[in-house]
């Protein structure tokens, strides 16, 4: 079932970040700021845009997500959760022994992970693959693979962008989560990736830029790339690392950190009170 | 053994894998720019819907093989076994073998018989490489007909394989009628003066210096070790028992090969001394096929000396 409604689209996100800081909270370890930094565009990718269906989920022609920024399993976890492929519960057992929800998405563990990632650059040639067997087959099934900023300082990450050019995969949709921060600090300062835009649409992209956070944004650019034909789309989404939490917003310290008994109970509070707001 | 008519194993895979094709529409096939040397140009010319060259990409190969296999394809990826193994290691890692995707990894030009090209193109720590990562069938087959056999037959089973082959034409050792298994080695020969465990080109080798052997009264057996994981335990174990003296010889370092498989085995189960013949923790040089596997001591030659001056 496809949710439309803006409002409560915004109401699952923040659901969807509790989740998140339950998970990285118990797991006193993980990647809470790029976690939080695609929480909207993954609720409107599961809510609103994927041709799946959690009850059916090895149908062959259902459309896959790549999360090839690996590191922020729980935000796939806490949306996958949301969606109903597995229990909520099962949350708070993230990175502990005996849970199916490894430090990394593990595609042999977790009910509706599409790909096993985890070492960056390397998610976006399973996509590249996956959107070259569908059209093999005709089966019309949509490769979704979100990207970090940092991650596209990996070479394999252009190995991929050329051959997803050549093969003019239109049924390809990336997404940039366009924080601008790395763990050692901002993009252009550790690694000196910059005019991305441009670097994109020079191998045959169709490149959209728009704010990460917003809701109708996301839907739109979502539904341009669908109705773009002959190429593969990348959607550079400005976000903010941390995003909803206001201690951890725009931190390049929240990459990997869990919170304490104190900051949980604050970030708890502020998604509460984003609740009530919407 | 026919030693008038050869083959090189990468020429058998070419072909089989066109044959394969035909009847298996699953099997899809990639390369990076190296196709009229893997002869994934024979399928690439029959096939061309399902057949990728990546170009020189051998990271992207690796992965892009992989989320073609997730669409329930049977993808075979070829490149050079140092670019295959070496430079895509850790996609091969950790975007296949840890999620035990089906994805065939059949790679060429392996060992210092690659020849000319000299140390940069000849990969001599491949099987060690692969045989460390869990899920990983490791395959290295002795003539045409077990290399067309393996061809086929990794497409029978899940899982990711690696399949390594040779540039140079070796003897046809095997009749059409021979059987083989996977994991199952084959021992040719009953001589219990030693065993002389191979893989690959140099199973010829080891014939050779059997036939050689025999003039001088030393009777050996010969033993195709085709599958180097999972390896046929029992028959190394019993060669152990029966022989006097274990040789292994692989154009492969001597550190991590099919020398390091035996030496596991038997240093758990049955302890022994075996002497490895392989390159010994050094990179190859240019030269022929020919002049290198007697420069690094890996020739029916090689194996007769061994046997003879050290004779006991």
């Amino acid at each position: 079932m496809k949710i439309t409604n803006v409002q409560a689209l915004k109401k699952i996100a923040v659901e969807v970040r509790k989740g998140i800081i339950e998970e990285v909270y118990s797991a006193q370890s993980g990647h809470p700021g790029g976690s939080l930094s695609i929480a909207d565009i993954l609720t409107v990718l599961y809510f609103n845009q994927m041709n799946i269906d959690e009850k059916k989920p090895q149908d062959s022609n259902r459309d896959r997500l790549v999360l090839s920024k690996g590191h922020a399993a729980p935000a796939l976890y806490s949306v996958l959760a949301q969606k109903g492929y597995f229990d909520k519960d099962l949350l708070c057992t993230f990175r502990k022994i005996g849970s199916n929800l490894q430090g990394h998405p593990d595609m042999r563990k977790v009910v509706g992970v599409d790909m096993t990632t985890g070492s960056l650059g390397q998610g976006l040639s399973a996509a590249v693959g996956m959107a070259i067997a569908s059209k093999m087959d005709s089966a019309g099934c949509r490769i979704y693979c979100i990207l970090g900023d940092g991650e596209i300082e990996e070479g394999q990450i252009w190995e991929a962008v050329m051959a997803a050019g050549k093969n003019k995969l239109d049924n390809l949709c990336v997404v940039l989560d366009n924080n601008n921060l790395q763990i050692d600090g901002e993009i252009e300062k550790v690694g000196g990736m910059n005019n991305i835009t441009e670097k994109f649409l020079s191998f045959g992209f169709n490149v959209l830029n728009i704010d990460g956070h917003n809701m109708d944004s996301i839907i739109d650019a979502f539904t341009t790339a669908k109705q773009t034909k002959g190429k593969p789309t990348i959607i550079i989404a400005k976000t903010i690392k941390g995003k909803g939490i206001s201690f951890m917003e725009n931190k390049a310290e929240w990459h990997g950190k869990a919170p304490s008994e104190e900051q949980y109970n604050k970030a708890m509070e502020e998604l509460n009170n984003i609740m009530i707001e919407i | 053994m026919n030693i008038d008519k050869k083959i090189a194993t990468r020429q058998s895979y070419g072909e089989e894998l066109a044959k394969l094709g035909e009847e298996n529409k699953k099997i899809v096939v990639l390369d990076a720019d190296l196709s009229s040397a893997t002869k994934t140009n024979i399928f690439a010319k029959e096939f061309p819907d399902r057949f990728i060259n990546v170009g020189i990409a051998e990271q992207n190969l690796m992965g892009i093989a992989a989320g073609i296999s997730t669409f329930g394809k049977i993808p075979y990826a070829s490149t050079f076994a140092v670019f295959a193994a070496g430079r895509a290691y850790e996609q091969i890692r950790n975007s296949i073998a840890y999620p035990n995707l089906n994805v065939k990894i059949c790679a060429t030009h392996a060992g210092i018989t690659v020849g000319e090209d000299g140390a940069t193109h000849q990969m001599l720590e491949d099987i060690g490489l692969m045989r460390g990562l869990p899920n990983m069938t490791v395959m290295c087959t002795s003539d045409d007909i077990q290399t067309k056999w393996a061809v086929r037959e990794i497409s029978k089973i899940h899982g990711p394989v690696y399949l390594r082959l040779c540039r140079m034409a070796t003897p046809i050792i095997y009749d059409i009628s021979q059987e083989f298994e996977i994991g199952k080695g084959i021992q040719i020969g009953d001589g219990t003066d030693a065993s002389i465990i191979a893989t690959g080109v140099t199973v010829a080798e080891a014939l050779k210096a059997q036939e050689m052997l025999k003039e001088n009264n030393i009777n050996v057996r010969v033993i195709d070790i085709h599958t180097i994981k999972p390896i046929d335990k029992e028959l190394i174990i019993q060669c152990a028992q029966e022989t006097k003296r274990i040789i292994t010889v692989e154009d492969h370092s001597i550190i991590g090969g099919l020398g390091t498989a035996v030496c596991e085995i038997l240093a758990e189960e049955y302890p022994k001394k075996v002497e490895r013949m392989g390159v010994k923790d050094s990179f190859g040089r240019s030269g022929k096929a020919e002049e290198l596997m007697s420069l690094y001591k890996i020739d029916s030659r090689a194996i007769v000396n061994k046997l003879i001056q050290e004779y006991e």
